[in-house]
């Protein structure tokens, strides 16, 4: 019988369980069950750092080695969010210095981190090993200079898109001599250069390093001595992928890639000048992982790689690649999983480049593999969006972005509604959607009747009225992220699904029609839920209760309001607002 | 304010472009929320929108963004010299992202070999020195300060041989 178990089994046991959520449900079996899994917890997710504190963590799981916590909301990624806003990781490793001595691993996403922290991090975790700062910011190279210095089994250091001051460059070389275990580094988004000597030290003093993602400013006659001191690298992303000024860095690039017989993932190709395409052809059989988001370069070159990449499971490119070149990619990727395509020009339709919808369609007829699509384009139709149904129903993840708001099927005029519909309806495992072009509310009747298994949906200028809003809540029974811009959702939708509220991470409504009633009347019915008002105007009148709110961040805690809003946020208390 | 300026502040949630009653070559208001009503912002016409007016459209995250916009719009020219040549040559900075492309460059243009090596390593020696002519009009090193805050206070490059710039000291002579 289970409950004659000896813990130790049952421990042994739960070693084997790593996802989150299966923890989850085996800590709520029994008590014994929760006190045996909570003991052994190695691992912590917290997707929105406000709905919970670091000591309620900490009094759950006393023995934790890897933290990931997720503090801004996702639109901030788009400026939506304003400064101040929060996400500060300070009082996080703070306590988590006193009361974790062995964490190995800290991973934040979006979130405000100082010199400080770092320096208390470098110093606190005898065993730290990884650290990732994704779209992170607050901190400089001088944090990095205590991180470098003092982590001295340090085995993953990754800077994704995080804002950086950079102070000096110098920071690298404080890597000590004895430091050895380095296996990663994503340096990518430093603004200014880096100390080459110790670049090239580093990399020459770490066997293990798989993974090395360089800034912009590493110069390509650089790399190839790089390459040479790292022929077993995994994933690499170069500098600026140009060089007007020395002619034998061809040569010398060629015979270092020739080396790199592990190479799996490129990235970077900043500045690309194609006649330097050519010296990485070599890896392309191995590729898996293609990244040319930043390389403008025009269609006929992106083909001629593509057509070289057959193992390829991911890309990562701009427009330029054009229906043309997404026909090649259909032909010769059969093993294609994930594509996303960005805009070259974020405004007008360039009259150059022809990427239209037919180029999607034709990658999800002949990609069988291929699961997660983010894609911009300007124009769009619900025959095409209906054939990409048909034709992929795996699709977990469908990001679609016409760029001009409100735009329709360009060939009968009408909205996209059913376009979008066959999407929900065909791809029964759709876990993210993003929707765009002119949607009224029967998209949502869709969207609410058949994505059962939806778990973030983000909207902007789409629908008519509050039953929009009010089939996404009332339908979609996995959802847990709802993120919407310029829409005519209001009070009614919300307050008529104000218990689906906690059963998300969030919900954020922006430019929308909710009155300052409405989240006072929210907070009421809720007190698990944190209704913060943003403000940044300043022409809130909380008194008045019609008065429409600009941005509203609705979120489950156990951890009540927080302390640390700036001044233009409100939060909702019953039946008053208040600012800190 | 007539009738035509009241319409604009109206409160609407039709499609856009569907209270103007006639179709075709119309330009659509746009309709930005602002505060305690729904006010049409930006008339465009056909695909040139002005974009520039909606926050964070299209969702194209800022890192990427920005690191468009790093195109060498700006001419950065500035005249270089170098000790003992009688012409002298111009390079536009924006050209360059760093220390290490200048010094290249420089090397190509003057064949003062390792000048690149010395801007950034301060350990290297080499027969020449790299400085530069500040906003403020002071003669400083090439290498001390952050790549574009160089770009943006360079005034004049000026390469300098060792030998003449020993007892000097850096503040050399202003006058050519």
């Amino acid at each position: 019988m289970v409950y004659s178990l000896p813990e130790e089994v049952l421990e042994h046991v739960f070693s084997f369980i790593t996802s989150d959520k299966d923890r989850n449900v085996v800590s709520v079996v029994c008590k014994s069950w929760y006190e045996i899994e909570r003991w052994c917890r190695r691992k912590v997710f917290i997707g929105n750092c406000y709905a919970v504190s670091p000591a309620i963590m900490i009094r759950r799981f006393p023995e934790v080695r890897s933290v990931e916590l997720k503090g801004k909301p996702h639109f901030a990624d788009f400026n939506l969010v304003p400064e101040g806003w929060g996400g500060y990781a300070c009082s996080w490793i703070d306590e988590m210095s006193r009361s974790y001595p062995w964490l190995e691993e800290i991973r934040l996403k979006r979130m405000v981190i100082t010199d400080e922290s770092l320096e208390l991090i470098s110093t606190s975790f005898k065993n730290f090993r990884v650290l990732v700062l994704s779209s992170c910011e607050g901190f400089s190279t001088d944090g990095l200079s205590a991180i470098a210095a003092n982590c001295r089994n340090l085995r993953e250091l990754d800077l994704q898109e995080s804002e950086v001051m950079d102070l000096s460059g110098h920071w690298l070389s404080h890597f000590p001599d004895t430091f050895t275990s380095l296996e990663s580094l994503n340096m990518s988004c430093l603004g200014s250069e880096v100390s080459f000597s110790a670049l090239e030290r580093l990399v020459a003093m770490s066997p293990n390093l798989k993974t090395l993602r360089l800034n912009r400013a590493v110069p390509l006659g650089k790399l190839s001595t790089l390459l040479q001191q790292a022929p077993q690298l995994v994933e690499l992303g170069t500098g600026a992928y140009s060089s007007g000024i020395r002619s034998d860095v061809y040569s010398a690039l060629s015979k270092a890639f020739l080396g790199c017989k592990e190479l799996k993932g490129l990235s970077g190709f900043w500045d690309v000048d194609p006649s330097y395409l050519p010296a990485f052809f070599s890896v392309c059989s191995r590729l898996t992982t293609l990244n040319l988001s930043y390389a403008t370069i025009r269609s006929p070159d992106i083909t001629k790689v593509i057509n070289l990449c057959p193992n390829l499971q991911r890309l990562l490119v701009l427009d330029h690649i054009e229906d043309s070149g997404l026909n090649a990619l259909a032909l010769s990727c059969k093993n294609l999983q994930e594509l996303r395509v960005f805009p070259s020009d974020m405004y007008v339709a360039d009259a150059n480049v022809t990427l239209t919808e037919q180029g999607l369609v034709s990658v999800t007829q002949g990609c069988p593999k291929l699961q997660s699509v983010l894609y911009f384009c300007h124009q769009m139709s619900n025959s095409a969006l209906i054939t990409i149904a048909k034709n992929r129903p795996n699709l977990t993840c469908f990001r679609l972005c016409i760029i001009e708001p409100r735009t329709p099927d360009y060939l009968t005029h009408e909205p996209l509604d059913i376009g979008f519909g066959a999407i929900v309806k065909h791809c029964k495992n759709l876990s993210r959607l993003s929707l765009s072009g002119l949607l009224t509310d029967r998209v949502f009747e869709y969207i609410g009747t058949h994505a059962k298994k939806l778990d973030m949906l983000s909207i902007a200028f789409a629908g008519d009225s509050d039953l929009g809003l009010h089939h996404v809540l009332s339908g979609c029974e996995s959802l847990k992220k709802l993120e919407i811009r310029d829409c005519p959702f209001g009070d009614t939708a919300l307050l008529a699904n104000v218990a689906k509220l906690a059963t998300m991470r969030s919900l954020w409504m922006s430019s929308c029609a909710v009155s300052i009633g409405a989240c006072k009347i929210l907070s009421r019915k809720m007190p698990m839920l944190n209704v913060e008002v943003i403000d940044e105007n300043g022409t809130l009148n909380p008194k008045l209760d019609n008065c429409l709110v600009e941005k509203l961040y609705v979120y489950r805690t156990v951890a009540g309001p927080r302390s640390d809003m700036p001044g233009y946020i409100w939060t909702m208390d019953r039946d008053s607002a208040n600012k800190i | 304010m007539g009738p035509q300026g009241l319409e604009s502040t109206e409160l609407r949630l039709g499609l856009p472009g569907s209270d103007d009653g006639g179709g075709g070559e119309r330009s659509v208001k746009k309709r930005v929320f602002s505060g305690g009503g729904w006010e049409a912002d930006v008339c465009g016409g056909g695909k040139k929108r002005n974009m520039d007016l909606v926050v964070g459209w299209p969702p194209v995250c800022l890192h990427r963004k920005n690191k468009k916009s790093i195109c060498n719009v700006r001419n950065l020219y500035v005249k270089v010299s170098l000790d003992g040549a009688p012409i002298l040559r111009k390079v536009d900075l924006s050209c360059f992202k760093g220390y290490w492309e200048l010094g290249m460059g420089l090397e190509e243009l003057f064949d003062c070999y390792g000048i690149g090596e010395a801007m950034k390593e301060e350990n290297k020696s080499c027969e020449y020195i790299a400085i530069y002519e500040d906003k403020d009009a002071d003669w400083m090193l090439v290498g001390d300060v952050p790549w574009l805050m160089f770009t943006e206070t360079c005034k004049r490059l000026r390469i300098k041989r060792r030998s003449y710039a020993d007892g000097i000291g850096l503040h050399a002579d202003e006058k050519d």
